[in-house]
């Protein structure tokens, strides 16, 4: 949607086929773990487009089709209703999907949250007062999940394989600081077991952990990560791993980019192949990727962002800025962890690599600038220092 | 011709990514709110104001013509 926006914008005006699988024009996901399920805004609120934008912008809608087939050689993608369209341009966007637990695959109550009917099949559970929710895996969609239960007065138990939530990102300190505001606001936050099965005939009844222990369970949301939508490129000639492999600039074969959550590029700010599942990422890379493959690379930098996101937990917002590891040296540059409203520097061989704040947003832009400018970590601490 | 920047503060959440993309008119300050230093800034800076209302986390940021 933002590639195509930013197509018409830089002055192409022939035809932009839309091809998505869901029946929506596109809406904002953001919402959907938050103001959508806390009953806050109607569905209808997060859409980002309307029939009469539409319009001026002219494009094609191909809504509730599934793309199935890339044909490069002859400039061709094929549509599950049987149409081919052709193209002279393609731009991949076809993001991820949620990672589900086969073991509950027949059992009613029991969710992934990705998109919007997702998020509305979630909040009529809610809205029935169930006693016991469930969240599986303590990432951040999930996290969202349980807050916003929780602040329904839902009963939320949130279960996460690994010792230490949000660890392989945040690192083991503040992996637990985010954990603790899962429990202060009365989560029961269990850790260090997986989940082994599901109980209940038509639906979910419990949840047995690794240890044996059994949750009561009316509704489950299970949040264990997504995979890259590229099934239907895999006769396609592109080279997918892990998402569609790209160059610097975001191409990924003749004549094809790809952005969002489905693309995997040289990050040269980092020096890493990488594949951001954020939404900034999915606007802005959109953005660049359209350009591309309208004027083509030769004036372009390569793209080399760096990634950003945030999450509201309870009355936290909490952003990350970089790429951090659970093996970064942190430090904490403003403000105070007991009281929850802080600012925590990650570094990595020398350089400043990540920003993670509690209630900081303006550190994190600050500190997410020098990211990008290749502060290296000294320089880094010497500025807190300096700061404050 | 000007234009005039509107922010819709019931919508605003500081996330302070139009300060990182333009400084000169957006300032989130320590106490958490977004400050509009400029509401008519210059053409010259309509280009990052433009993105900074497109990258907007919550979409509060609209540019009125005219």
């Amino acid at each position: 949607m933002r590639a195509a926006e930013t197509l018409r914008s830089e002055g192409f005006d022939g035809t932009i086929h839309l091809i998505g699988d869901e029946p929506h024009l596109p809406y904002d996901r953001p919402p959907l773990s938050k103001q959508v399920l806390a009953g806050d805004w109607q569905p209808d609120r997060v859409a980002l487009t309307t029939p009469e934008k539409n319009e001026d912008l002219s494009f094609e809608w191909h809504l509730s089709s599934k793309a199935t087939q890339l044909n490069i050689a002859e400039k061709k993608i094929a549509l599950d209703s049987g149409q081919t369209i052709a193209y002279d341009g393609a731009i991949i966007a076809t993001g991820a999907r949620c990672i589900s637990l086969r073991m509950a695959e027949n059992l009613q109550g029991v969710y992934t949250l990705r998109g919007l009917d997702d998020a509305i099949a979630i909040r009529s559970e809610f809205d029935n007062s169930p006693q016991n929710v469930v969240v599986v895996g303590a990432g951040f969609i999930g996290a969202e999940v349980a807050a916003t239960a929780r602040q329904r007065g839902l009963n939320v138990t949130m279960i996460e394989a690994a010792e230490i939530p949000f660890e392989r990102v945040l690192g083991a300190e503040m992996g637990t600081v985010t954990a603790d505001v899962h429990r202060d606001n009365g989560v029961n936050v269990i850790t260090g077991t997986p989940v082994e099965s599901f109980k209940g005939q038509t639906r979910v009844e419990k949840v047995v952990l690794g240890d044996g222990t059994e949750l009561d369970a009316d509704v489950v949301i299970v949040g264990i990560g997504v995979r890259p939508n590229t099934e239907w490129l895999k006769d396609s000639g592109l080279v997918i791993d892990n998402g569609v492999i790209c160059d610097e600039k975001c191409q990924a074969g003749p004549g094809i980019v790809a952005a969002g959550d489905v693309a995997r590029w040289p990050n040269k700010l980092f020096n890493e192949q990488m594949r951001v599942e954020h939404w900034d990422n999915a606007v802005e890379q959109g953005v660049y990727a359209a350009r591309r493959l309208l004027h083509g690379g030769q004036s372009m930098d390569p793209y080399a962002p760096t990634p950003w996101f945030w999450t509201d937990q309870f009355d936290r917002k909490i952003q990350l800025a970089g790429r951090t590891r659970p093996t970064d040296e942190i430090k904490v540059i403003t403000g105070s962890v007991e009281e929850r409203r802080f600012a925590t520097a990650y570094g990595r061989d020398g350089k400043l690599v990540g920003i993670l704040g509690f209630n900081r947003p303006r550190h994190v832009m600050q500190y997410k600038q020098m990211i990008s400018e290749g502060t290296s970590w000294d320089d880094a601490l010497n500025y807190a220092k300096e700061q404050s | 011709m000007g234009y005039r920047i509107q922010v819709d503060f019931d919508l605003c959440e500081s996330n302070a990514i139009c300060m990182q993309i333009a400084p000169e008119v957006f300032e989130v300050r320590d106490d958490d709110f977004l400050y509009i230093l400029n509401e008519e800034p210059g053409d010259e800076i309509k280009a990052q104001v433009e993105e900074a209302a497109q990258r907007c986390p919550k979409q509060a940021i609209a540019i009125a013509e005219g």
